[in-house]
Formats: structure tokens, sequence, C-alpha cells
């Protein structure tokens, strides 16, 4: 991240004014608006999202920082062309049916964004053939589950096998989450992934899809 | 302040291993300590087994009643886990939890309608979690309306505000916190309650901030705790909160703990 080591340290410590700024002075100075975007924010999400993986930072320093980044966002997209910004995969994202809770889901999604997913977000309480249909619409690299709750966690191979049965599984992988989840569960159930945390979800997303 | 003991839980992994193999010794265990800490119910709960629940959750209504003399809060969200359990529990139960989700409120109504009973009405919305001091009222009053409708008394019923972090957002403290008040205020009689822990994902020390947690929720008018009570620290900060809200004459209670040793911070 060495040119836009300035610009990164700001989004890490969350520093908006100074992030804004240095995004500016980089886009006069004429640099691309990829390099800043890949060498300057998403750099600087994945340190965040490693060190909150390490609990070396907490939830608010993440969403300082993940509301920097957007700030910044601000500044480069006028610059963006179609086709310009290449996306590192095209993520689905919901809260299995029957459950209410979002917490973790918005984490998840926030930080995938940060890294350079291209997200879309269901909501909760989402049935299997919404998973299914919305899936067969936009045609996901990665279709991430959440789940908060020991009783909605059947949901996830119910959509799993909905999936299956659309003729949509092959294509897609299956990332799950939440806080009964387990790794184990994951294998179970026949998942391509588990993630513990929003930070650990990046890094599974990228070795799933083989990018860095 | 009400206390419910919250460890005999299946989502953690030393309870689930004694359900599984029917480790009576190891449940009671659990079970007695927390009475002895000062439970007035003892939360039983299943939940992560599923297929198997109903006999499980029954096991552990015998199991724990047969080792302490208390009354049980039965955790679950399956109609006949539910009903099934309360026919063999002695005494009258705390049922945790009914909300307005759509499918939950109806399918649970009749087992907790069917004998004499508690309720913990959780302020879910029908479709979404609620943020606001409004939005939680709002749930909270339509519970208390439908429950009381239903037949049970409002001093039965212990609304549950939802507790959410206040890393995600700093006025989930406070939302929490009012909405404990005016439920209290506008239904005289009624009781709260809420769990801890959630106040505290996403932040370091979460013991600490729970704990302060407590002593606030208490201070706006906080009836009843889900909790570990074996936790002492937890347990000080009860006594302590409650004699400087002026709730224990003469400071009787905070002096006899004193006393007897129970004062200790570990």
């Amino acid at each position: 991240m060495s040119e836009f080591q300035t610009l990164a340290e700001a989004v890490v410590k969350g520093d908006i004014k100074t992030a804004v700024a240095e995004t500016q002075s980089a886009l006069d100075a004429g640099s691309k608006v990829q390099s800043i975007l890949d060498k300057g924010l998403i750099a600087a999400m994945d340190e965040v999202g490693d060190r909150y993986s390490k609990g070396l930072i907490f939830v608010p320093q993440m969403l300082r920082s993940a509301k920097t980044m957007k700030e910044c966002m601000k500044l480069l997209q006028p610059f963006f062309r179609e086709g310009d910004i290449t996306s590192k995969g095209k993520v689905l994202i919901g809260t299995v049916k029957g459950d209410l809770h979002d917490i973790g889901k918005n984490l998840v999604a926030m930080m995938m964004e940060g890294a350079g997913f291209e997200i879309i977000d269901l909501g909760v309480d989402v049935p299997p053939e919404k998973f299914v249909q919305k899936a067969q619409e936009v045609e996901p690299d990665i279709v991430g589950m959440s789940a908060l709750l020991s009783t909605t966690m059947p949901s996830m191979p119910k959509t799993i096998e909905a999936l299956l049965k659309a003729g949509v599984r092959g294509k897609v992988k299956v990332m799950i989450g939440g806080a009964p989840v387990t790794e184990k569960y994951a294998q179970e159930i026949k998942a391509d992934s588990y993630a513990s945390d929003a930070g650990s979800a990046v890094s599974k997303a990228k070795e799933l899809l083989g990018v860095s | 302040m009400i206390i419910v003991g919250e460890q005999i839980n299946a989502s953690r992994k030393s309870i689930e291993e004694a359900i599984e193999k029917r480790d009576a010794a190891f449940i009671t265990k659990v079970a007695r300590e927390q009475a002895e800490a000062g439970a007035h119910y003892i939360d039983v709960n299943a939940g992560t087994f599923l297929d198997q629940e109903v006999d499980y959750l029954c096991w552990l209504v015998e199991t724990v009643q047969g080792e302490v003399d208390l009354p049980l809060c039965l955790d679950s969200s399956n109609p006949k886990a539910l009903s099934e359990a309360m026919k063999r529990h002695k005494g009258e139960p705390m049922i945790n939890s009914i909300s307005l989700e759509k499918e939950r409120f109806g399918s649970l109504l009749p087992a907790i309608t069917s004998q004499p009973c508690h309720v913990v009405a959780l302020c879910m919305g029908q479709t979404s979690m609620p943020t606001t001091v409004e939005e939680r009222v709002e749930v909270g009053s339509k519970l208390i309306k439908e429950l009381t409708k239903e037949g049970i008394p409002l001093e039965k019923i212990y609304v549950d505000p939802l507790v959410q972090p206040v890393s995600v957002d700093t006025s989930m403290g406070l939302a929490t916190l009012e909405a404990i008040h005016k439920i209290m205020n506008d239904f005289p009689g009624v009781n709260t309650i809420c769990g801890l822990s959630n106040i505290s994902f996403g932040l370091p020390e979460r013991r600490l901030i729970n704990r302060n947690f407590l002593a606030l929720c208490i201070a706006y008018g906080l009836s009843a705790t889900i909790l570990d009570p074996t936790d002492k620290q937890l347990m000080v900060t009860i006594l302590t909160a409650e004699m400087l809200l002026g709730r224990d004459e003469y400071c009787e209670n905070f002096i006899d703990a004193y006393q007897n040793g129970r004062l200790t911070e570990k």
C-alpha cells in the first residue's frame, strides 16, 4: 500500500477527514481510480478485517473504517464507468427463514463490500425459494446464509436442497455463519465454507473464489 | 429482583454433552449451584437438539425438579416441547418465550393458556427487530394486551424489551433502558426481564459491560433478569444497585451480605 499509505492508515483509523483529503489529492495527482481503490481503500479494509478477526480491534472501529471508506468512495464514484471497476465476485446474502437477526449478516455484507465484492442483500427471514429465485436472476458466485438461532439453522440445509433442486447449487459456492453455526455443521449440510466472523468471511470468500 | 439462572442451556457445549449422555449428576449439580446462588427460576433449554427436543426438555424438567425445589423457566419455541414439559412440571413454570412473530404467537398460545404459568413476552416485531424505544413499547404493549385478553394476569407477564449491541449503534443501551421504564409505567404490575450479554457483543471486557448495564436496567425499573447467578460480581451488582436505589431498608441486605462474606468481588 506504499503510495497510498497515508490514505490506508486513515481508513484503518477511521479518520474520515484525512482519508477524504488523501483520496482527493490522489485523484488530483492523476492516480488511477482502480489503484486508489485497490491499494488504498480495499487494502486498508483487508487490514481492518484481519485485525478484527484477531481480536485486536472491535466492532465500532470496524464500522468507523467502513464509513470512512464509504465517504472516500463518494469521491471515486463519478469516475466509475460501466465495467471500469472489477469486482472480486458477486455475493448473494441473507438471514434464513424464520430468523429476524441481521447484525451479523450486515457486518459480513459490509466487510465483503469493503473488500471489493458486489453484495446483493436479501435481508432477513429469507425463504429457500427466494434465495433460489434471486440466485437464478443475478447468478452470484457465492450464496451466504446467516442464522442466529439453533431453531432456524435447519433452514440452511433446506436452502441448499432448494438450490440443488433448481440446478443452481453447482454454479455457486455456499457460505454459512452465525452464533450457533460451526465448521462441523457446515460439513454436515455440505456447505462449501464456514466463517466465524466478518473478517474471516472475507478471507474465506477469497479462498473459495481463488482471488486475492 | 427475580433471577432466572441461565446455565442449563444446550447451546453451551458441556450442557449439550450432558443432555446427550443423560448425565443427570452433571445437570443436577449445575441446577443446585444456581439455586444456592439465589436463582428463583432455573432455565432449561434443549433447543439445539431439534428432533429430540421434546424428550430432552422433559428429561431436563424431571431431572432438575428432582433435585431443586424451584420452578423452571421452560426455554423453547417448540409448542410440542413446551406443552409436554409443562405437563411434567411441578408448580407454575415460566415460559420463555412468546412473541408477535408470525406463527409463533398462535402456535404457543394453546400451551400457555392450558395451565397457570408465567410468560416471557419478547418484543420481537412481526418482520424485524425493533430498534427504537417506540417500536419496543409498541410491540410490548400489543403483547401485553393480547396475553391479558387470553386471561394471563399482568403480574405473570415478563416483557423482554430486547437488548441489542451498543457496538453497532451507541443508542441501543438507552433504547432498552427507556423501553423498560415506559413499559413499567404504562402497565403497573407487569414485569420486565432481559438477558445481558447481547449489549456487549463486539466489545472487549464484556462482563464489565454486562454488569454495569444490569445496574442501569435496575435503575430504570427492570424487575427480572436472566443471568448466571453463580457469577458473584453480577449478584453483588444487583445487591448494591438495589441499595443505592432505596430498595434496601437500613441497607440490611447489603450489610448482611458483607457480614456473611458474600460481598466478595471474586
